[in-house]
């Protein structure tokens, strides 16, 4: 008897544990979106990052080509990409914090500095490493300054 | 009989003497800043090592406001409510009228000009070990910093930690003397160390208290709940961050993770302080945290 029921705790223990990996995927597919359009940075990001460590050789094409996708995605018009509904009260999968929704116009001032530190990134990837390094600062500042503000830490 | 209360009374007396030398503050001998010449550029350098403005700058200042020291944020602790003081360079509202001597009593024994004890929200604890060289520096670029005239708002603290001379008592449990990571250093390990368990104050966040506000010195660096309720502040001993010193370094600069995430909540000013520092520094940095031994 005592078995069962403990059988049967493991049992609600594992569908909980399972509800939990589910709710890691958002359904809204404007979570998706944006939550891809991060890793589009992640990934060129990490073209320029291995160059910035001395992890890889410095090279003025292949950074100039990461810097080239960093600016179209900063480009990318995300207005439907953020509906209502979609903080992290309303959505456990996300991090957004709803105060994203109550300041629109500064994180809008936020993306705008991005696409400025991407620019500058552009200008910056092909020409040495010294640059490059430079510019990293700025575009990461950029990337800080939305993330401290409006997302929810990792628990 | 009475010759036995009259001894009592005596024993009384030298505890609560002793006590009061005891919970004394303590203070900087001034002839260690005599004839110093302080410089002003390695100041600017202590400013950003130490992050003076992220807790002194006024409450969401911007980039340039991060110079104006106005004080006014506010920490929330199980304590009570602290609120960071103005420190700019005006003479009256500020600390402009600060000796160096002054500056190095505040940072090095947590007391203030007439004597008062500071709490150690205030972390003077790491900043003891700060050299008076630095201390001197820092006093220079300090006052080349704006001023400004906002008033000091009073702590919001209750009984008992609002009695102050409670402090002294406090400090003689938990100023740790010495410093934490020791044995065979490379100079670059020391100069992380001094940079981490110094001026960086680094534990303050990432290692654990006891009930007092005490650092956990034995885990050091392992990672403490976030004071503001929130998360988790991460452990940095090798067991815990397994990231490369190449990898901290640029953590440090532009807050990008090994995976090309950005740094969040706090981590972000402390950020914008390490920026400034040089390549050097921030490697001494990431040196000194693979240094940090597995509790």
């Amino acid at each position: 008897m005592m078995k069962k029921s403990s059988i049967f705790a493991a049992g609600l223990l594992s569908l909980a544990v399972v509800g939990t990996s589910i709710a890691q995927d958002s359904e809204n597919p404007a979570v998706k979106a944006r939550t891809s359009i991060m890793q589009l940075y992640a990934f060129n990001l990490g073209t320029l990052g291995a160059m910035a460590k001395g992890e890889a050789e410095y090279d003025a094409e292949a950074a100039t080509r990461a810097a080239n996708n960093i600016v179209v995605v900063s480009q990318i018009d995300q207005s439907a990409m953020w509906p209502a509904g979609s903080d992290n009260v309303s959505d456990p999968s996300t991090r957004a914090l709803p105060a994203i929704w109550e300041n629109f116009a500064d994180v809008g001032a936020k993306g705008q500095a991005l696409a400025d530190a991407a620019v500058a990134m552009q200008a910056a990837a092909g020409q040495d490493v010294e640059a490059l390094k430079g510019a990293m600062g700025q575009l990461g500042g950029a990337c800080s300054a939305c993330h401290k503000a409006y997302r929810a830490p990792e628990n | 009989m009475r010759r036995i209360l009259l001894f009592a009374v005596l024993v009384m007396l030298m505890v609560g003497l002793a006590g009061l030398l005891l919970t004394r503050p303590q203070r900087v001998d001034p002839a260690r800043l005599a004839g110093l010449t302080p410089d002003v550029t390695r100041g600017a350098s202590v400013f950003y090592s130490a992050g003076c403005a992220s807790c002194h700058s006024a409450p969401d200042a911007s980039e340039e406001g991060k110079l104006i020291l106005a004080g006014g944020r506010r920490f929330e602790t199980d304590f009570g409510t602290f609120v960071a003081p103005n420190i700019s360079s005006d003479p009256d509202a500020g600390i402009g009228s600060w000796s160096a001597l002054d500056l190095a009593n505040a940072l090095k024994h947590g007391k203030g000009p007439r004597g008062q004890h500071y709490y150690p929200a205030f972390p003077y604890t790491s900043y003891a070990k700060m050299t008076v060289e630095d201390v001197a520096a820092l006093h220079a670029f300090l006052n080349t910093l704006p001023a400004s005239d906002a008033a000091n708002i009073p702590h919001d603290i209750g009984f008992p930690f609002n009695i102050r001379r409670g402090l002294g008592l406090w400090k003689l449990l938990f100023s740790g003397s010495g410093w934490v990571v020791e044995g065979d250093l490379t100079d670059q390990q020391i100069r992380g160390r001094y940079l981490v368990e110094a001026l960086g104050h680094c534990a303050e966040c990432h290692t654990p208290r006891n009930g007092l506000g005490g650092l956990k010195r034995g885990l050091w660096l392992t990672g403490a709940p976030n004071p503001n309720g929130k998360g988790r502040i991460p452990g940095l001993t090798t067991a815990q961050l397994d990231w490369s010193e190449a990898d901290i370094a640029e953590y440090l600069i532009s807050g990008f993770t090994p995976d090309y995430d950005s740094a969040g909540g706090e981590m972000v000013e402390v950020i914008e302080n390490t920026s400034k520092l040089s390549d050097e520094d921030r490697l001494a940095i990431a040196a000194y945290l693979k240094s940090v031994p597995v509790q």
